[in-house]
């Protein structure tokens, strides 16, 4: 305690080490007479038994301090690396290696099998003569049914609304506990082509049940982070009647050509450049990030977006061949978690890709 | 080239553009053979089977209602015969003595005579089956005996030489535990070797076995598996076990003397359109709605043997693992399957199974 006293001027922290440094010397050391050698000497590189890890320590202040002050430690070895390689680098100029590409987990990625090949005749053929053949031959032009699951709450209404501005040719209809079974003929006989269900939990949209009507696969996804108009910060004005452009990034394997084209048939062919409005559909990681901006040219280079309209992030969970049947529909694709398999299936899981052509901005993007 | 690489194709898969793909799995190559050239949708496969005569050649049935000849030696289609009546497509092909037996959608199922010279539009034998047929299977051991069964359409068994009556007609389960009639919607149906009895895999996620030789008319043996569809089905080599998959694409191997589940495969992600197992070593190929064919060891220890993607909607049937190649070409399989191809394969532990599965030397992950 009198120590302690005496050793107030200089920064209290560093007594208290050296106090626990003699401390621990006078343990190892088993010597009896610290008291006038503790408060002169600096603190010796301490004789600790080999073994011995900071955790050890019983007391939480001590054991703190130790650790403080290895951490201390470790960060100066850093830097000192650090200025000698780049001291190193610097003295050997051109001849130098190149930098090593630092890990990133998108850079451990295992390479997807079934990306698709452009040139892929088989794959090209199939796309031909698919579901949505006639929406690409544009013999048919999409019309949308938008509803939610039964008894919907605000948020779901509201998103529901933004989503009808968002897609052209859409209409909201209240669900009023319909079976979708009993919707789905209905909406054939009226020519709708595509059936867009929000599904709700606690007050807030989590689900999306996108099915393409005649009989065209129905994919099911969850969704995530959804904000609507007022919660976006700088937005734009609402957004106008025109059609507005698409993009799709990143939708390269086959399943996800199948979910591009999916979300491309949503919207009419002809887009109003005039309009100056687009939607993006980015997909990363196997989320897919929705979008809606107004941008503006302001020179060659330099383009100028307000984002409008909702936004939310979905991921697929299944795509089901046919119109909506859970229980007896064919699933093309099921998204399944193997519990042991964590790591690796983050990067093997079906990453739906496309050949970007999308770079930075939103400069003539327009799905053709 | 056609040649030799036809022959060597391990497993022969149809697809929905019209297309039969060879696989060979040695050299992890598929062959595409198509009658015109072109895929087409038409074309459709929906049933293939062996032709009489060892596996030289496959009858591919199409959804045009023709059923082209294959031949496996010279890789060509030889020619094709085209089998009006009803409606709807093939749900099953066989090839006996000479005849050609196709049943269809609508339930009728013709016999036709299959030789070059004589291909009248006439059938030989012409029987009416009952709509919604799901699936007809000939007996590998009594070529003239066909078993058909279907949605709302209980398994009947058919004796060709027979009487217009068939043989052994299945009857409907009792009403469950609600006193409610339980449905019928047989999906796959296998003969057991050995003896006479019948596996049927059901559209309510039921595995029943039937036993014609017994008085009982109702099922000797019934499990269930999953909350799915089973869409397909195949007999296991030892002959006690089926191996069923779902429109899930869980595939799943069942006990046929106790009715227990012994184990579950993992890989495939859409619904599973065809599964036929190796006549003898325990190997199994599945195929499916995810457009990849692959090919699974079933024990010892359970996992993906080799995965193969076509970039194409795989629609159903494969024909048999060919038995042709010598114990030379599969032990080099094998040794290849210990590269990892996927991190799917080499499971260490296979939901539900009590095998203690030991794990192959040189097969741990980089």
């Amino acid at each position: 305690m009198a120590k302690a006293g005496e050793k107030s001027s200089s920064s209290w922290k560093k007594s208290l080490k050296r106090k626990a440094a003699a401390e621990e010397i006078q343990e190892a050391a088993g010597a009896g007479d610290g008291a006038t050698e503790s408060g002169v000497q600096p603190p010796k590189a301490a004789a600790f038994p080999p073994g011995f890890s900071i955790s050890e320590i019983k007391n939480k202040q001590r054991r703190h301090l130790m650790f403080t002050r290895w951490k201390q430690q470790q960060r100066k070895e850093k830097l000192a690396a650090k200025k000698k390689l780049k001291k190193e680098r610097e003295a050997l100029g051109d001849k130098a290696p190149p930098k090593p590409v630092p890990k990133t987990i998108d850079n451990q990625r295992v390479y997807d099998e079934t990306t698709v090949d452009p040139n892929d005749e088989e794959v090209a053929y199939d796309e031909s003569t698919d579901e949505f053949a006639s929406y690409f031959n544009k013999q048919t032009s999409p019309k949308i049914l938008i509803t939610t699951s039964d008894r919907p709450h605000g948020r779901t209404v509201r998103l529901c609304e933004q989503l009808s501005t968002v897609i052209p040719n859409s209409h909201v209809y209240y669900r009023r506990g319909l079976a979708l079974k009993k919707i789905i003929p209905q909406c054939i006989a009226r020519e709708f082509t595509d059936l867009i269900v929000i599904n709700e939990d606690r007050k807030t949209p989590n689900g999306l049940i996108l099915s393409h009507l005649p009989n065209g696969p129905t994919a099911h996804f969850k969704m995530s982070s959804v904000r609507l108009r007022k919660e976006i910060k700088r937005r734009g004005k609402d957004p106008t009647e025109h059609i507005p452009e698409i993009i799709l990034n990143n939708f390269t394997t086959r399943l996800g050509h199948s979910i591009g084209r999916m979300f491309a048939s949503l919207f009419p062919h002809n887009p109003q450049f005039i309009g100056r409005q687009v939607a993006t559909f980015h997909n990363q990681r196997d989320y897919i990030f929705f979008r809606f901006h107004r941008y503006i040219f302001r020179s060659e280079k330099k383009v100028g977006i307000q984002e409008l309209g909702p936004r939310f992030t979905i991921k697929l969970r299944s795509l089901q061949k046919g119109t909506f049947d859970s229980k007896y529909g064919e699933y093309e694709w099921v998204h399944k978690v193997c519990a042991y398999c964590f790591k690796k299936l983050i990067f093997k899981v079906w990453d739906k890709r496309v050949g970007g052509e999308r770079a930075s901005g939103i400069a003539n993007g327009c799905w053709a | 080239m056609a040649t030799a690489a036809a022959r060597w194709n391990h497993v022969w898969v149809g697809t929905e553009t019209g297309i039969l793909k060879g696989v060979n799995l040695q050299r992890k190559q598929a062959a595409n053979f198509t009658a015109g050239g072109q895929p087409r949708r038409e074309e459709a496969v929906s049933a293939l089977c062996w032709g009489t005569g060892g596996e030289t050649q496959i009858l591919v049935g199409c959804a045009d209602r023709t059923v082209k000849h294959f031949s496996t030696e010279d890789g060509i289609f030889q020619g094709q015969r085209h089998c009006p009546g009803g409606e709807g497509i093939f749900r099953g092909l066989a090839q006996t003595d000479g005849t050609l037996i196709t049943c269809v959608d609508s339930g009728i199922l013709r016999v036709w005579c299959d030789n070059d010279k004589n291909t009248s539009s006439d059938p030989l034998l012409e029987l009416r089956v009952g709509p919604g047929v799901c699936r007809m299977r000939q007996d590998p051991a009594h070529p003239h005996v066909v078993a058909t069964g279907g949605k709302e359409n209980a398994l009947k068994m058919w004796d060709l030489q027979g009487s217009e009556e068939p043989v052994f007609r299945a009857k409907n389960v009792r009403n469950d535990w609600l006193d409610l009639r339980v449905p019928i919607w047989d999906q796959d149906i296998q003969f057991l070797p050995g003896s006479q009895k019948l596996v049927t895999c059901t559209g309510y996620h039921q595995v029943r076995v039937y036993d014609p030789a017994s008085p009982q008319r109702r099922p000797v043996l019934e499990t269930t598996y999953g909350e799915y569809p089973l869409t397909a089905m195949t007999l296991t080599p030892g002959g006690n076990s089926v191996i069923v998959g779902n429109t899930h694409g869980q595939l799943a191997e069942i006990d046929l003397r106790q009715g227990r589940l012994l184990g579950c495969l993992k890989g495939l992600a859409g619904s599973v359109r065809g599964l036929q197992c190796h006549p003898s070593k325990p190997l199994l190929a599945s195929c499916g709605l995810d457009r990849v064919l692959r090919i699974h060891r079933i024990q010892n220890p359970r996992g993906l043997e080799h995965k193969d993607e076509p970039q194409e909607p795989q629609e159903p049937s494969k024909v048999p693992l060919e038995d042709t190649e010598t114990d030379e070409l599969w032990a080099s399989l094998e040794a290849a399957a210990k590269r990892k191809l996927s991190d799917l394969e080499q499971t260490q532990g296979a939901l539900q199974t009590r095998r203690r599965k030991k794990k192959r030397p040189g097969s741990t992950s980089p």
